[in-house]
């Protein structure tokens, strides 16, 4: 990115896998769960004052609330003018458990017994508003809404504001709760979905994606200010790109066009050669036409073998609007602890697809360096971020 | 107190998230931390509760307990 340079000193994370940083990244390297991805026995009521303000919150925005909180706990006291200070809290479907459980009133009740919390609770900007209503974050506070590419899309936006000086810290990330019966039938229908609810990225058994929830938010912070207040800082957004498929509302464009010239954007912003690319998160849905696409792209851009891919989906599923946030942070964690997690549920790599050097079984040892994480939406939308290693 | 205010007070309670104590014929709504979203929330309750039916109209000017209570009383 053009300007100052946006450091990463917060990180938080509630996922199935793992609420919490390090409860995430051992849930990571831990051999993956079957079927729907959800986070059981987890109790929002700890966020909220009382239980009024938490029924008026939908489940994404709790998570949000979550996911916030630790970050900035970590990142300590910016200091900063509330001005200067963003929330972008990307989303795929925003609270639609709500606005399904309205309906249902609705029907059964009448249209006098809907909520007067529906509006507010269900739009896709009531992460972000929440968590600059709860903080006195008083600078830009948007909402990024471009489906499976809104966590990636959302923090590369965010990034952006910090690096052209707009703002001084952001609150950044992407938080989905999408299991409702209504939206598991809808994705099932479009056989999206896997039926074997084992996610198998890049493996010739793969057969569609597993659906989770999910919810990570980093601080990103002006280089300076963070080093000058002695904050820990994880990495660097060194760049990020948006580009558009223009090609087809689900199936990703022949040969991975839109996904290669994002990713080349992305390298072009953050000043990387693609040669010195160490890792790439991939967005790796375990769906046949995503991985084939992708696996496609990167071999286009590095080569064969070229930097080393994992799939963290294999673990966590396919958070949607989360899913982006999800993997920047494992790639921040991938970068602290100098390992890379295995694609978990892959056995083998389809033979038809190019010869990427995927993780599989155990984690893997690097010398942490430049690193992508890939994010491709329906709609056609793709969201690339480039993170460097501290 | 009567028993028609103990039904009150438990709606308000629950929709509210206030103790009980709170629940007194000369509070606020404001002093019950409640905006006029939680109002029509709070008549959604009684409504049920009571079996009564509001107009939206009816809230205008209604800042206390005590005339949220007339109000549902009036009606059963």
């Amino acid at each position: 990115m053009q300007g100052r340079r946006v450091a990463v000193t917060g990180l938080g994370v509630v996922a199935p896998c793992g609420v919490g940083v390090e409860a995430f990244w051992e849930g990571l390297c831990a051999p993956a769960p079957i079927g729907p991805r959800q986070i059981h026995r987890w109790d929002a009521s700890a966020y909220f004052e009382n239980p009024k303000e938490m029924r008026r919150t939908d489940r994404f925005t709790q998570l949000a609330v979550a996911a916030a909180d630790e970050a900035l706990a970590q990142a300590g006291d910016l200091a900063i003018d509330p001005s200067r200070l963003g929330t972008f809290i990307g989303t795929g479907v925003g609270g639609i458990e709500t606005l399904e459980t309205q309906i249902e009133v609705r029907l059964t009740k009448g249209e006098r017994r809907v909520s007067p919390f529906l509006v507010p609770m269900m739009m896709t900007n009531a992460a972000a508003a929440t968590l600059s209503m709860r903080h006195g974050w008083r600078g830009p506070c948007e909402n990024t809404v471009t489906a499976c590419a809104a966590g990636t899309h959302a923090i590369g936006n965010a990034a952006r504001l910090v690096s052209n000086g707009y703002c001084d810290a952001v609150l950044a990330g992407g938080s989905e709760a999408p299991f409702t019966p209504t939206s598991v039938a809808g994705f099932s229908n479009m056989t999206a979905l896997s039926t074997s609810g084992v996610s198998r990225p890049f493996d010739p058994r793969r057969d569609g994606f597993v659906m989770a929830e999910g919810c990570a938010v980093l601080v990103l912070e002006e280089w300076d200010l963070a080093q000058a207040r002695g904050a820990t800082i994880w990495g660097e957004i060194l760049g990020s790109a948006s580009t558009a498929d223009a090609h087809h509302i689900t199936a990703p464009a022949p040969g991975g066009r839109g996904a290669i010239s994002c990713m080349r954007l992305a390298l072009d912003d953050a000043g990387v050669a693609a040669s010195d690319v160490a890792h790439i998160n991939a967005h790796g849905t375990s769906t046949d036409k995503n991985d084939a696409a992708e696996a496609t792209a990167i071999a286009e851009i590095f080569g064969t073998p070229g930097p080393i891919v994992t799939s963290t989906k294999g673990v966590t599923g396919h958070a949607l609007g989360g899913a982006g946030a999800l993997e920047a942070a494992a790639v921040l964690l991938a970068m602290q602890k100098q390992l890379i997690p295995p694609t978990a549920g892959h056995e083998t790599l389809d033979p038809t697809l190019p010869k990427i050097d995927l993780v599989v079984g155990e984690p893997r040892a690097w010398t942490p360096g430049p690193t992508l994480s890939n994010s491709f939406g329906f709609g056609g939308h793709n969201g690339t971020l480039v993170i460097g290693a501290v | 107190m009567s028993d028609n205010f103990e039904r009150f007070k438990n709606c308000a309670v629950d929709v509210l998230s206030v103790d009980a104590d709170q629940v007194v014929m000369e509070a606020t709504f404001e002093s019950l931390d409640a905006d006029s979203l939680d109002l029509v929330e709070l008549v959604m309750a009684l409504e049920e509760e009571f079996d009564v039916n509001v107009e939206e109209e009816e809230l205008d000017g209604i800042t206390t307990i005590q005339g949220a209570y007339d109000l549902i009383v009036s009606k059963i």
